[in-house]
């Protein structure tokens, strides 16, 4: 049997300070090497699904439906509509002479059910073999029901999950500019690339109302459809997230010149910095005053807990592989705050100014991938004796199969790890994994002795 | 019972999985298996995290992850590269290539795909087996995928043979622990059994020390192809005896006795089993088993008066539905609603074969339900508890009343892969979950907090 690595992902793998840094990613997946990638329709749910009075219809067969019914943590502030699952279930008679009666009837029958602001259909793979009109069954539903019925054109097999990014942004965009913003401040913005994981969005919400800014739209974290129609109304735009809603972004830059800037929650650092780029954008001293009087205080409370986790955090080693690369620069920063080591960092869709961003704020010696897949993963936790590693579901048994410590930073989690009270949480998440007694009976660390933690 | 006039057009909630999602943990059953899914990356995604979230165990599935060209010129040339892969890095000995909607609607024809790959290979080291199954997810459920898997695993694989004394065990999609104990059951019976599929091990696993590329156990290959040799199969599920199975192909091709009964939940669906068992080995239920019925009885007369005329409602696989109402109906529970998302036409004579003498009326039984009809049917039956998958959480929820967990999956509770089913072990297990069920909320329900109950 060969080792780990596949000789086509080679390009896909780098270990800093061995050689100049160039990185190949933005790749289809190799057949065969279990990616832990999704789908284009993957991309659309995952960026679409919290907002909260839509009505999310998947028009395939049910599998695509079955598997993102309630399975993450986007809270709503009011209406759960987006925690139910609806599909066309399509059937062989539907596939052989079509979907588009099914869809009609399914759509009608639904929004007369639940009376939603909006509908999102979902396209599957399947429908893009069928050529079902979905934009013609949207457009007729739309005029008979009066409400936007939107196509999302998400079929799985065209792309990877950015192309699912792109198609949820296109599908938003045609709401954005269909609202009133009158009475909106000057002093405004909308959150992009936030879901609400936890109900993350409300503590950034907090920290820019207490700044003075007015949140038009959530994007989409506890979101609301009329909220998007107004959010051309916003001065600003503040994007997190490795794109999901850049494309967003962007085209209301170019359509209503809305100007945007990349910011992350996650870490102290990133958090604060974020906070401070938008008060800079507003160049309003008192606001920058606010902000400083915000981050001196969240601070405060903040360092006095965390020194707790850092004295026996200090010197462990972290592996990260996540979505998006965006979340990978703050939690190489967040371990770094915490004194960690992280020796492994990959995305499943960085861009190679993503790359090239991990290869100049990590350490010498760690290792980046692309695009990755288990029998890799396995190889380098093992290789680099991990004390913990970040992923998502997917990821978790390959770190506990080894006995090494997990933390679970997708879109299942149930813990706020955004803004400054995220960074605490996330610090106690990995205290509690790392430092746990078990792993010191594991066969990896038999015999390796294991020093004392944080009690209570 | 007033029914609505039309069925819905539209699913909410579906009870029910894709075929695919079947076919893949029916592979993982089997030594050396690695599943592949011919198709898009997102559905082993999918699929991945869905079985993982339960077992808590890796799943991995491999992908020929086909692109936007692929589906415009055909997957074979993926197909072939993703199955060399996983053949040089996984070593696998046996790939189980399922289709999905995609390629089955583009027309890719696998097995000649998969054959002109094996002619490609000839001549260099021996391959792995491949195993293909067509599994479109726009007809029928994930237990058609997986029943069609075992058969096409039986039909690609067993071969005639000097005859052995093997008896063939397809239990249908149960639990790992309840795979370990049919295995005891067949060691202390001293039959020697080949149980197809067994994942007791592959998806209930042991902590390691490297990573298994694939893990250790299932069936063993060579097991597999002396099925047709074995003296008799046993094949569990009432709701399968109208499709063609593993168990009949092992009758048509190589004349292997076929039994098939229902899956053994319950006293009397597990009695019959053992009927069949004690007939094939000619000896009696071994001491531990019979004690263990014993003592079942024992506990169906301790609990009975907690649990008698308690309204029930079950939903899930139609032959999990089936051996639950058995057991539900001899315990004195009242199943009033029995639900399923597949759509075999075979339910409710299956529910009514189970349950004939022992119910005051018969429950209403329903094929191709999803969540929202059954909380539709909820609100004129006022059920005491519901039994099923940890989907149904959101309808104990609201109504109030306890979920008792049981089947796959079980995403929001702990130890999903040891929850026993089968036998009278099993029985014993589910009574007294449910006694305490009842219990339970009898007394947090109670003003007085009694402490003695």
């Amino acid at each position: 049997m060969e080792p780990a690595i596949f000789e086509e992902r080679q390009e896909q793998i780098h270990r800093k300070g061995q050689q100049p840094f160039e990185m190949a990613c933005n790749k289809e997946s190799l057949a065969g090497a279990v990616s832990q990638r999704a789908c284009v329709f993957c991309g659309s749910r995952v960026v679409l699904y919290p907002i909260a009075d839509a009505l999310h219809l998947v028009h395939g067969p049910i599998g695509c439906a079955a598997y993102t019914w309630d399975i993450r943590g986007a809270l709503s502030s009011g209406p759960e509509l987006h925690r139910l699952s609806f599909s066309t279930d399509l059937q062989e008679k539907d596939v052989i002479f079509g979907g588009e009666t099914k869809l009609y009837q399914a759509l009608t029958e639904l929004i007369d059910r639940h009376h939603p602001q909006a509908a999102f259909v979902y396209s599957t793979c399947i429908v893009g073999i069928i050529g079902d009109d979905l934009e013609g069954v949207c457009r007729k539903v739309s005029r008979e029901k009066g409400i936007p019925v939107l196509p999302v054109q998400s079929e799985g097999f065209k792309g990877n999950k950015r192309a699912g990014y792109n198609a949820a942004c296109q599908a938003m965009f045609r709401l954005v500019g269909t609202g009133d913003t009158a009475g909106i401040s000057p002093k405004s913005l909308n959150i992009l690339g936030d879901f609400n994981l936890a109900g993350e969005i409300w503590i950034i919400r907090d920290y820019f109302q207490r700044m003075g800014l007015e949140v038009v739209a959530n994007i989409t974290g506890d979101g609301r459809v009329d909220d998007l129609r107004r959010a051309h109304g916003a001065a600003l735009n503040v994007v997190q997230c490795s794109g999901a809603t850049m494309d967003l972004a962007i085209m209301m830059k170019e359509i209503y010149g809305t100007p945007y800037i990349r910011v992350s929650y996650f870490g102290v650092e990133d958090m604060a910095e974020s906070l401070y780029s938008v008060a800079r954008f507003f160049n309003d001293p008192e606001m920058l005053h606010r902000t400083r009087e915000l981050v001196r205080e969240e601070l405060s409370l903040l360092q006095p807990q965390l020194q707790v986790y850092q004295r026996v955090l200090s010197g462990k080693k972290a592996a990260i592989y996540v979505g998006g690369a965006f979340k990978a620069f703050s939690l190489v920063k967040a371990f770094r705050l915490l004194g960690m080591k992280v020796v492994l960092v990959g995305s499943q869709t960085g861009t190679p100014e993503d790359y090239q961003e991990l290869h100049d704020i990590t350490d010498e010696g760690t290792i980046i991938v692309d695009d990755s897949n288990p029998l890799e993963l396995s190889a380098f936790l093992k290789e680099q004796d991990v004390d913990i590693f970040v992923g998502g579901v997917k990821e978790r048994p390959i770190a506990y199969k080894l006995g090494v410590g997990f933390c679970d930073h997708n879109h299942e989690r149930k813990e706020a790890l955004e803004g400054f009270i995220g960074m605490l949480n996330f610090a106690r998440e990995v205290h509690n994994t790392v430092m746990s007694p078990i792993w010191q009976f594991m066969p990896r660390r038999r015999g390796k002795s294991i020093s004392k933690g944080v009690s209570g | 019972m007033k029914r609505k006039s039309e069925p819905y057009v539209s699913t909410t909630n579906a009870c029910k999985l894709c075929k695919p999602l079947g076919a893949c943990l029916a592979f993982r059953g089997i030594e050396g298996a690695v599943p592949f899914l011919h198709g898009s990356q997102g559905c082993a995604t999918y699929m991945r995290r869905y079985i993982i979230s339960h077992f808590r165990e890796p799943m991995d599935i491999a992908s020929s992850s086909l692109g936007e060209k692929n589906a415009v010129y055909g997957g074979g040339a993926n197909l072939k590269q993703g199955l060399h892969n996983v053949m040089t890095k996984y070593g696998a000995r046996l790939i189980g290539v399922a289709t999905t909607c995609l390629t089955e609607t583009i027309g890719d024809d696998v097995p000649m795909i998969v054959r002109k790959f094996r002619q490609e290979k000839k001549g260099r080291e021996r391959g792995p087996e491949i195993v293909t199954v067509s599994t479109p997810s726009y007809a029928g459920t994930h237990m058609e995928g997986f029943h069609a898997a075992v058969k096409a695993v039986v039909e690609q694989l067993a071969r005639a043979g000097a005859a052995t004394e093997a008896v063939n065990l397809l239990p249908g999609f149960v639990s790992p622990a309840d795979i370990r104990y049919l295995r005891e059951i067949f060691r202390d019976f001293e039959i020697p059994g080949i149980i197809l599929p067994d994942f007791a091990d592959t998806l209930d696993g042991q902590a390691q020390v490297d990573y298994e590329k694939i893990p250790a156990g299932g069936t063993p290959l060579e097991a597999i192809k002396r099925m047709g040799a074995s003296r008799a199969t046993v094949e569990l599920g009432r709701t399968l005896f109208s499709q063609e199975t593993a168990g009949q192909v092992l009758v048509e091709r190589f004349d292997v006795p076929l039994h098939r009964l229902g899956t053994p939940i319950g006293l009397r669906e597990t009695d019959a089993f053992f009927q069949i068992l004690e007939q094939i080995s000619g000896r009696p239920a071994p001491e531990p088993h019979a004690g263990e019925r014993g003592r079942l009885l024992d506990a169906y007369v301790d609990g009975h008066k907690y649990i008698f005329g308690q309204k029930a409602v079950v939903y899930g696989e139609e032959d999990l539905v089936v051996g639950l109402t058995a057991f539900l109906a001899e315990i004195g529970v009242r199943p009033v609603l029995c639900a399923s998302g597949g759509g075999s036409g075979r339910l409710a004579a299956a529910i009514a074969a189970v349950t004939g003498g022992l119910l005051p009326e018969p429950p209403v039984v329903r094929e191709g339900m999803d969540f929202y009809e059954i909380s539709e049917e909820l609100e004129a039956l006022e059920p005491d508890l519901l039994i099923g998958h940890s989907k149904g959480y959101h309808l104990a929820r609201k109504r109030g009343i306890p979920l008792i967990r049981v089947g796959f999956p079980i995403h929001d509770r702990f130890g999903g892969q040891r929850i026993l089913h089968l036998g009278y072990r099993g029985a014993q297990s589910l009574l007294d979950r449910i006694v305490n069920a009842i219990l339970e909320k009898k007394q947090e329900d109670s003003r007085v907090g009694y402490g003695y109950l």
